[in-house]
Order: C-alpha cells, then structure tokens, then sequence
C-alpha cells in the first residue's frame, strides 16, 4: 500500500498572550492507504493540532516546522501542505484530504439544505453540472446509510438526528472520494448506541471506498473498534505507536501503561457493590429513604398555545439512606431532569417526589431552603460551576456561611482546609483561583463544596464526563472514599455505563423519559433483560480490540432482532 | 495518591490587575500605538481641565485687562494667540477652560446612568417578570426617540431656557443619562441573563443562597466586564451631546462658563468674513477630545476579544510544551508560561489555544 501522508518532524507553536506555547514538539507518522490510524491521547497532548495541520487548518497564530506530504489517491501528486499557499491549499482540501467533524449539529449549515451543502463541495472542485451534482450527492447519501436519499437531499440539518447529522458530514467528507478523512472526535458527541453506527460506517469507509482515516480520539474503546495502527501523544510528542493488538496486549510506553489502566470496564464494580450490600444491617430497608419518586412526573411548559415537553414520565424509584443510586441513559432521556428535580431546580409536575420527607410537587422555594443544607449538588463542569471571581476556598466556604456555620469566608477557613485535605487537595490550593486549577482538581474542589456541610444526600450530574480519563479515574475512586467515609446516599448520574458499575449500588436505565430496567449492577450489567438495557451495554465499546470484535457481532445480532 | 508538591501561585500584580493598565501591557503593535495615542490625548485633556486655571492667560468671561478692552475679532497676536471672538473673548482661555465644562458633563452623566442602568440591569435580568418585559420596552421606546430634541426638551424643562452653567450641564448631562440608561440597561441585562444560567449560580441556588447574595456576590461582580468600554464611548458621545446644545443655542451662557458648542455658534457669521481662529479652536478642541476618548475605546474593545487581539509572532517550536493532565489529579500548573498568563475565564483548550470558557 502506498504512503498517503507523511508527517515528518512536525513542530507547532502558538503565539499566546502567555508567550509562546509548544503545541507539538516532535512527530513523525505515516499513514498508508486504506488504513485506520488513530491518535490517542489526553486534553493537550497535541492531537487535534496534528490533525488540523494535515489539512492546513491551524490558526494565523502558528508557526510550523517540519514537513506534511499529501500524497493523492491515485500517488500521481504530492505536496508539503506546510508550504503550499491558500490557493493550493484549496485544491487540495476536499479532494486529497477531509474533515469530519466533532460536533455534526455545528458542522452543518442551518439555513442550507445537506444536499446544497453537499454540492457546494462537488462544484467547487469538479465541473459537474448542478443536476449531476445533485445525482452524485444523493448516491453519497445512500452509501452512507440515510433512508429514502432522493427525499432526504432537500431536507435541512435541523431535520435529521444527531446520529444522522454525522453521516451527513461524512457524506460531505466522502463525495469528492479523498485518500484520506482526518477524523477529529467523530463520535464524542453522540450517544453510544448511535456512536456504534457510526464506527461501522467508518469502517465501511475503509473497506468499501478505501480511504485511509486518520482518528483522533480519547475514547480507547473507539481505538480496540476501528482502528489499525494506533499513536498515542503524550506533551507533544508520540510516545508510542504500533498496531492495535500489540499496543492493547503489551503496551511499551508507561504512559500507555497508565491510560489504558485508568479506562473503566464493565464489571469491575459488581465485586465491590457486593461487599457493600453485605456489610449493611439486616433492618436497613426498612429505614425511611431519603428519596422516594411515585409516579414522578416532569413537563417543560410549552410556548404560547403549544403541549409541553414531556421529559419524565411515570418514574419511580428509591434511594435509602447510605445507598449509591446510579442512573443511566443517553442524552434526552431525562436523567439530568431528575437530578435537578431532587436539588429543586426544576418543577416537579406530576406524581410524586419526597426528598428527605418534603414533598417536592408544589413546595415553595422558601419551604425547601432549609433542606438544602442537607443536599450536596457536584455538576457535569467543573470550570463554569465555580465563580470565577472567588478563590477556592471562598467557593468552598460558600455553603457553610450561607448556611450560618461561619460568619465569612475567613472565619470558615480551618473547616474549608479540612475538606480539601479530605479531597486531597493541598491547603494552598484555597488562595488559587477556580481558572488556575486543572480540571480535575476543580472536581475535587467542587466535591468538598457539595460535602462541605456533610450532607445525607449527593446529587452527582455527570461529575466526569468533562474529565481526560485518567483524571475520571482519580475522582471517581476518590468519590468513592468520601462515599465510605461520609455514608452519604447519593444519586449518580451518567452516560457511561463503566463508570457507573464502578459506584453505583444498584443502577437504573432510564430511555426517553422512563425507566426502563433497575436493579443491582450485577443484575443490569450481568443479564439485562430490557431490549434498549442490551443494545445500549452491547453498544459500549470495549477497550480490547478482540473482545470489542465480539461484541460488535453480539450488536450486530440484537440490532437484527429488533 | 501522593500530595502533589505544591508550588507558590505567582499573584496577579496590582499593575496587572487595573483594567486600562492590564491592557495596555498585553497590547502590541497597531492597537498598542492606538491605545497609547488614546491614553495621551485623555491625560492632556484632563490635566488641561484640572490645571485650568494656570494654563489659561485670561479668565472665560474676561474681556479686558489693565491695558483695556481685548477688542473684538482680533487675529492671533502675541497677547492673544488664538485671537478674540466677536464677543471680544479670548478663544485661548476659553478653549482651555471649555475643559473643565465637558468633564463635568461626562462624570454627571456617566455616574447617573450607570448607577440607575446596571441597577434596573440586575433586577430586570435576574428576576424577569413582568417589570423585566415593561422596562424592555421603555428601554425601545427611548432607542426611537432622538437624544438631541430630549436635550432640548431637557434643557428647557431644568433651567427655563436660562442657562446657567449648572442648568446646562444638568441639561445635557440629563439627556444623555435618559439615552444611556438604555445601554447600560441592555448590557448589564444581558449578562445578567446569561449568568444566571451559569452553573456556578445554580450551585449557589442549590447551596441555599438567598437572591440578594447570588445577585451581588456572584452575578454582578461577573457582569460588569464591558463597563470600561461603554463608559468610554459613551463619554465621547456626551461631549458631543453637549457641543450640539451649545451650538443649537441651548447651551451655556459665556459668563456662567466657557462651552465649545456655545463658541463654535457665535463663530457661525465670522466663518463667512475670514475669520477662522473663533471656529477652529473650539472644534478642533471638541475633535481632540472626542478622537482620544474613542482611541481608548475603541482598542480596548479590540483587546478585550482574545479574536482581535494582536500577538507577537512566536520563532519556530518556541516555547514550553503544555502540562497535559497525566498525573492522577491533572497538571499543577493551568497553562505554559505560568499561572499568571491566563486572564479570568480563559484556559487552554485542546489544541493549545487560549479560549473563553
């Protein structure tokens, strides 16, 4: 096979306010045809800035060194894409080499319809006429899997799903047949059922167009997928690169060693969940819970005239004192709705919700205000829940002068150094401000805040899916800790299956506002018996190139069942 | 887990911390020469107005000395280096006295509608309501209306027509309060509004804080970041609110003080006959001040935007290589180049590239 790009000696730096910043120190990578090459690597390590220099895409700020020869499909041409000018640079994107994008609802263009924009690609490169063109965009639409194309080519973003969206983009990246598609996070916004589709498109890109991709990604159960060869990036600089079963059996690089320990499987919680529920006393169902939901019911009112939106219906669950609660679902199904419910931050409008013995349909704000000493809330974000302007330990310290423990923030500051010793954050870390900490660390921060008045309830939204893995790694055990430590109940709420088994005592599955399975990890996670509670766990990639090959036959086999 | 060695944080230095001070160390090139150009013709503004009384020969309503009447329509002479006016005043000492009168109108005005907009901001954005709806369409409404008849109206109703020189500052200074509300209305509303979706004041609601102390401790002090820019350009709009009342005829008699607008009015006929100093002093006054107040403006705004703001080129693979997050429990350090390098609310995201959060 030949060489479609050649990445040699690339360095990249960016002019900051800071001064200079390194992007890249040192990289060298080949990439042959018909070949999955994917770059794996933690916020930072350099990865997307390689991608975007394949394409010329880097920001007028950047100075580059080294050499990035762009072969075509056909090995006729070749040209250093560093030293081409705009204009070549034109030529060559779309045709040589193209993008597909994280995020597919911003990819896209709202006011245009998909055929349009796919067109837009076709006629700026060949001298197709428009009903040529039109033909071509509707084939591509086919391939890629979008029913009825003749239909759906006139259709706007809006219109399709998000899953749909991302094949609509790759469509975009496929029409003009390139060697080579720059994959910058294809999947990361989707949800994993959908993020499933998507791979196997990708893989049918490869063996089917042929076409070499290039796969930037931080999820390493994406890498066991679809990719061939993997480079992992570690501070600018590729640490380690082979082929995807050497990497995953014997990783060389520590850092390898490291990032792959740190990724979260399937099952390694079932163990400890057991030891739990062991050591509880035998009368402690029968203790009052501290959240009960009958029949929970959340509409989001609607415009003028227009029915609400139905976010969660018909729900009930408990969580007793003590007890790790881990919910489950995709983007939509109204897990989040759940959380902010219990915090009150959202109106419950039907059935009933008791927290802590307070009936939350129809409660007044100033009736629950002295529950909420009992509540502690971690968010999905740990950058934007802090106030930017208050150092740590005045955040920290927040809670325990509203709630009249302390007079001000200096005098809660003996209390405010004890919880960050508790989170083992260093005491000084307190005089810093929310910005100058790295996000885990924020996490941790905002941890204490939610424990600072040693609440019997945690609501946790997604504390880590804003989190590089081996970071997630981190907070989740430490959650864990304070778990033990503080007995704390606590409703878990995550997209992640892996993470959950790691904490929750039992688990529910929640899909399109109801749930649909509960029970204890073992019991969800070992022998699901709700259709959507198999596909989503069969969905999940797994961070092991021969299992996941397994398991992509077990989907394959569901998904025809349905 | 391993304590991490904690490292002392480098404070942000008081110098760095001032707004006008913070941006004019970070601006280079083309918007630091603007910025510096600004900041000049601001400080000979100012101290003109403040240092008045020794910088001009005459008084402002002075029309002779020991040696007799100043005469009138005078051309530059060494006695009286921008001429006299047809009112046989000196139009050196009136265009330096003419300072102090529009910094007046400018601190009246901006203190006035600042205090009552971001107020009437606040509340409208955080609590909404109805208030909230009716406000907004005052705010509209005042948008369609044009600032100089309100001036007009104003200047009437506060001094009868009689302007002294409180009445014409009150009246202008009043106009533009009336027009500015709106801006700083809108702004701070805004921001409010976008804030308080912010999960950092969902946290503090689920912490139990009360509306006051979320409104003040946690969304004002993050509202107010576009303020400097505002006031700026709003100052130069004033002056020129001013200048127009003067030269309309509504603005302030030559003997309660000295007005540029005023002047340029009574320069209107000579303008004809050839004689230009009355004119030119004045406006040019009125341009210098404007222009400085604008640079300032203008530059900031550009600096403010981490899209528009001018950077030094780097040489090729300078620089440190960005902490990535490997250790357990991330980096110590938030970005390359120190703690200190990175302004509130911006980080480094993936690609190495400083955003807003």
């Amino acid at each position: 096979m030949s060489t479609v790009v050649e990445i040699r000696n690339l360095g990249v730096s960016f002019a900051t306010d800071a001064g200079a910043v390194k992007a890249i120190e040192d990289v060298s990578l080949s990439v042959a045809g018909g070949e999955v090459l994917a770059i794996v690597g933690e916020s930072g390590s350099g990865k997307t800035v390689t991608a975007k220099t394949i394409l010329g895409l880097l920001p007028e700020t950047a100075t580059t060194r080294g050499a990035v020869v762009l072969t075509n499909r056909e090995g006729t041409r070749e040209n250093d894409v560093i030293s081409l000018s705009k204009h070549q640079l034109r030529e060559v994107r779309g045709t040589d080499v193209a993008m597909v994008f994280q995020e597919p609802s911003t990819a896209l263009n709202p006011v245009y319809t998909v055929g349009w924009q796919i067109m837009e690609g076709l006629r700026a490169h060949g001298h197709l006429s428009r009903k040529e063109a039109r033909a071509k965009a509707i084939e591509i639409l086919g391939r890629v899997g979008i029913p009825d194309p003749e239909e759906r080519v006139d259709h706007f973003p809006h219109q399709f799903s998000g899953g749909q969206k991302q094949r609509v983009v790759i469509a975009m990246a496929l029409v003009l047949d390139p060697g080579l598609i720059v994959a910058d996070e294809p999947t990361t916004a989707l949800d994993v059922t959908v993020q499933a589709e998507i791979l196997d498109l990708l893989r049918r890109c490869r063996d089917e167009f042929g076409t070499a991709i290039v796969l930037i990604t931080h999820n390493m159960g994406v890498v066991a997928d679809l990719a061939d060869r993997v480079a992992v990036m570690y501070q600018g600089n590729v640490v380690e690169e082979a082929d995807v079963h050497t990497l995953f059996a014997a990783p060389q690089a520590d850092y390898t060693k490291a990032l792959l320990a740190a990724v979260p499987y399937v099952g390694h919680g079932t163990a400890r969940a057991a030891e739990r529920a062991a050591a509880r006393p035998t009368n402690w169902t029968e203790q009052p819970a501290v959240v009960e939901a009958k029949g929970l019911e959340i509409v989001y009112p609607g415009r003028f005239g227009r029915p609400g939106f139905q976010a969660v219906g018909g729900v009930d669950f408990l969580i007793r004192p003590g007890e790790v609660l881990g919910l489950v679902g995709e983007s939509g199904s109204g897990k989040t709705t759940i959380g902010r419910a219990i915090a009150g931050l959202t109106r419950v409008t039907g059935g009933s919700l008791k927290v802590l013995d307070a009936e939350m349909n129809g409660i007044r704000e100033r009736d629950f205000r002295p529950l909420r000493s009992r509540i502690g809330f971690v968010f999905q974000d740990p950058a934007s829940s802090f106030n930017p302007l208050l150092t740590v330990a005045e955040c920290v310290a927040e809670p325990l002068v509203i709630h009249g423990r302390a007079r001000n923030a200096a005098a809660a500051r003996a209390r405010v150094d004890d919880l960050l010793e508790a989170v083992q954050l260093p005491r000084a870390y307190g005089d810093r401000y929310p910005h100058e900490l790295s996000g885990g660390q924020r996490q941790r921060a905002s941890l204490a805040r939610a424990l600072a008045l040693e609440p019997e309830l945690l609501i946790a939204d997604e504390p880590t899916s804003a989190l590089d893995v081996s970071v997630q790694a981190r907070v989740l055990e430490l959650f864990a800790e304070l778990q033990h430590e503080f007995g704390f109940a606590s409703l878990f709420i995550s997209h992640d299956l892996a993470v959950v088994d790691l904490l929750a005592d039992r688990i529910a599955v929640l899909y399109h506002g109801a749930l649909v399975e509960e029970g204890t990890g073992a019991e969800v996670l070992g022998a699901p018996t709700d259709p959507y509670t198999q596909r989503l766990l069969a969905s999940l990639p797994v961070p092991d190139p021969i299992a996941q090959a397994e398991r992509r036959e077990e989907l394959r086999r569901l998904r025809e069942a349905v | 887990m391993t304590a991490a060695p904690v490292t002392a944080v480098p404070k942000r230095r008081l110098r760095d911390r001032i707004p006008v001070v913070h941006q004019l160390r970070q601006s280079v090139g083309l918007q630091r020469g603007m910025l510096v150009t600004g900041l000049v013709m601001l400080a000979i503004f100012i101290l003109t107005a403040i240092f008045a009384a020794l910088i001009a020969p005459y008084g402002f309503a002075q029309r002779a000395d020991a040696s007799g009447s100043f005469g009138s329509q005078q051309p530059p002479s060494p006695e009286h280096l921008f001429g006299t006016t047809v009112g046989s005043y000196d139009v050196l000492s009136r265009v330096v006295w003419g300072t102090q009168t529009a910094i007046l109108v400018v601190v009246v005005a901006v203190i006035l509608s600042l205090f009552i907009g971001v107020a009437l901001g606040l509340y409208s954005g955080y609590f909404g309501g109805w208030l909230d709806r009716i406000l907004v369409v005052i705010c509209d409404a005042i948008y369609a209306f044009p600032s100089l008849l309100l001036a007009i109206v104003l200047s009437i109703v506060i001094s009868g027509g009689q302007s002294s020189l409180w009445g014409g500052v009150l009246a202008a200074a009043g106009s533009i309060v009336v027009v500015f509300i709106p801006q700083y209305f809108r702004v701070i509303r805004a921001e409010t509004v976008r804030i308080k979706a912010e999960p950092f004041v969902e946290s503090a609601k689920v912490l139990g804080a009360s509306n006051s102390r979320i409104v003040f401790k946690h969304v004002f002090r993050n509202a107010t970041r576009t303020l400097p820019l505002i006031i700026t350009l709003n100052s130069a709009e004033a002056i020129l609110t001013l200048a127009a009342l003067g030269f309309l005829g509504f603005g302030i008699e030559p003997t309660a003080a000295a007005e540029w607008g005023y002047d340029l009015f009574k320069a209107q006929s000579d303008v004809t006959s050839g004689i230009w100093w009355t004119a030119l002093f004045p406006g040019l006054a009125i341009v210098f001040t404007v222009l400085g107040i604008m640079l300032v403006g203008e530059s900031l705004n550009d600096l403010a935007d981490p899209r528009l703001r001018g950077r030094r080129r780097v040489a090729q693979a300078a620089g440190e290589v960005a902490a990535t997050s490997v250790v357990p429990g991330g980096a110590l350090s938030a970005g390359p180049g120190g703690l200190s390098g990175l302004e509130d609310g911006e980080t480094f995201d993936e690609h190495g590239i400083e955003v807003k959060r």
